[in-house]
């Protein structure tokens, strides 16, 4: 339905707009300080403005956030395939996995910094920590459901469990995989975040500290949108892509996997 | 107790009265699910010969281990004691090729049907190391030649979810024969369907068999289906199940669904439903 379509992203446009300029006007009206709350042309023309100054922080953790992240995934795919292939070793890990996940990783930056001294390494390790979880449970899960009957089907003629998995098994996972690279990736951005403003000199969270405490809150709110732009653009990467490879899970309406 | 010959797959000992070699036998084969305490028995000792090209059907209780006698054959179960011989050969999973088909039909909802009704050969030799090479060619037009046999033409590009439960049980029945399997093992293939599609597809397995003529294993609970389909139906007992009858149906091929309802197929479906019955009260006696 095109149509409706054009109609729903009109609104989305227009509701982004909207939130703008409903904040512009209460600042305008109510004479808020830029101190507390910059409006948001002034947000704008600073990013302009420090934008050769801001490029290579954004590069930064951008590059932090991507080595994590594929780390991540790989560490995620990797003990997802073995979780779900294995109901042993689902059963084993799981608690540990859980209890890994809850801890909060702000927590852990201060670990990271101690052995490895701040700067990229932590900010790379956060990423990785934080993002590797969804990936694991969502293959695990993919995996795990393959229908038993066809299993049974497969291995009366002879296949091998790794037949199995290579025609089945991971198909099946793809859309549970890609729902959860675009949780992953927004996970990992936030981590690299998060580490660069704990323990770091480069990177758009060391940005906003120093901004922070110089009260250059236009600057840090420059970085804010830094940062958002970044997570709807990496968003929509992976949106794109899973689109690509799993059209097949969302044209039946029971298959979508958030 | 290994079979040697080495030159014939299919031959043995023929069964009384037919000169076809045996391509199934359980000999005093029986499965124990668990150990000790915990043990559960869902097949006694059993007894049972196949020759090659017969059409059995399995009916019994739910629960009696007609499932368990078609795992055994398709070697995805070993037999606890007592050896199975398929082909000539005991055995082993990995060896045999079977197709089979149960209830849910199980395609895979990223590919075609056709694609999907080609996966088998993906697996199987000799058309494994040809997939690749013959998979747009000659393998395509073998999938959509059983796709018209059993009236799904032109539905080879189709997507599952375009197709009714129907249709996609047709489609099952083909991924189970585009190896050709000398064997083909079905666990209620139309337990999910209704009266009208169910006796639709009686036909299209008849001719199926008549076409392929591979032996064929079908588990059901329909007596009417065993009836119609069946060269010969064994009735099994509650669980833990073993064969009680054992009978040879002659009504003339191809049979049709007008001729269930004639004395002779009604007397046979009572006769059947009798023995069941029975089986089920014996096992609630033995029950209380």
């Amino acid at each position: 339905m095109p149509e409706l379509d054009y109609r729903q992203k009109a609104w989305s446009a227009a509701l982004i707009v909207l939130f703008f300029v409903a904040w512009e006007l209460f600042c305008l009206i109510s004479g808020m300080s830029d101190l507390v709350l910059p409006r948001p042309s002034q947000v704008f023309v600073t990013l302009v403005e420090k934008f050769p100054i801001l490029w290579p922080h954004i590069l930064q953790t951008l590059a932090t956030t991507m080595i994590g992240f594929v780390l991540g995934v790989g560490l995620g795919v990797v003990l997802g395939a073995v979780i779900g292939v294995s109901k042993t070793a689902y059963d084993t890990a799981y608690p540990l996995l859980v209890g890994f996940s809850s801890i909060p990783k702000v927590a852990v930056v201060p670990i990271f910094v101690l052995w490895f001294g701040s700067g990229s390494v932590p900010a790379v390790l956060t990423a990785l920590s934080i993002c590797f979880f969804p990936i694991v449970v969502n293959i695990a899960t993919g995996l795990a459901t393959t229908e038993p009957e066809l299993e049974d089907v497969l291995k009366a003629l002879g296949a091998s469990k790794f037949d199995i998995l290579w025609n089945v098994g991971l198909p099946r996972t793809m859309p549970f995989f890609f729902a959860s690279l675009k949780v992953a990736i927004s996970y990992a951005f936030v981590g690299a975040v998060l580490s660069e403003t704990v323990a770091s000199n480069r990177g758009i969270g060391n940005v906003m500290m120093t901004a922070s405490s110089n009260f250059n809150v236009p600057l840090v709110f420059a970085g804010l949108f830094v940062l958002a732009g970044l997570g709807v653009a990496l968003y929509v990467i992976f949106s794109v892509i899973e689109g690509r490879v799993t059209g097949w899970a969302t044209r039946k309406n029971d298959m979508i996997a958030t | 107790m290994m079979r040697m010959q080495p030159d014939s797959e299919f031959q043995g000992t023929p069964v009384s009265g037919s000169a076809a070699p045996i391509a199934i036998e359980l000999s005093e084969a029986s499965v124990t699910f668990g150990r000790g305490a915990r043990a559960v028995p869902a097949l006694s000792t059993t007894s049972l010969r196949i020759a090659d090209g017969e059409f059995v059907a399995l009916v019994g209780p739910s629960g009696c281990g007609k499932s368990t006698i078609l795992r055994l054959v398709s070697g995805l179960v070993q037999p606890t004691s007592g050896v199975v011989i398929v082909g000539g050969r005991e055995v082993a999973a990995r060896a045999l090729r079977v197709g089979m088909a149960f209830q849910n039909p199980t395609m895979l909802p990223w590919m075609s049907i056709e694609r999907n009704i080609m996966l088998p050969l993906k697996i199987v030799e000799p058309f494994r190391s040809q997939f690749r090479k013959l998979r747009k060619t000659e393998f395509r037009d073998k999938a959509n030649a059983l796709l018209e046999q059993v009236g799904l033409k032109g539905f080879g590009n189709r997507y599952p979810w375009q197709l009714s439960g129907g249709m996609l049980q047709r489609a099952n029945l083909c991924r189970a024969l585009i190896h050709e399997p000398r064997m083909l093992l079905l666990d209620e293939p139309f337990g999910a369907l209704d009266q009208f599609t169910r006796e639709e597809l009686w036909s299209i397995l008849q001719d199926l068999w008549i076409a392929h003529k591979p032996t064929v294993l079908l588990v059901t609970h329909d007596l009417r289906e065993a009836a119609f389909l069946g060269s010969r139906i064994c009735v099994m007992s509650a669980r833990p199940g073993r064969i009680l009858d054992d009978s040879r149906v002659d009504f003339a091929r191809p049979r049709t669904v007008a001729m269930t309802f004639e004395p002779d197929f009604v007397a046979l479906n009572q006769k059947l439903r009798a023995f069941i019955v029975d089986a089920r009260t014996a096992s609630a006696r033995g029950a209380a």
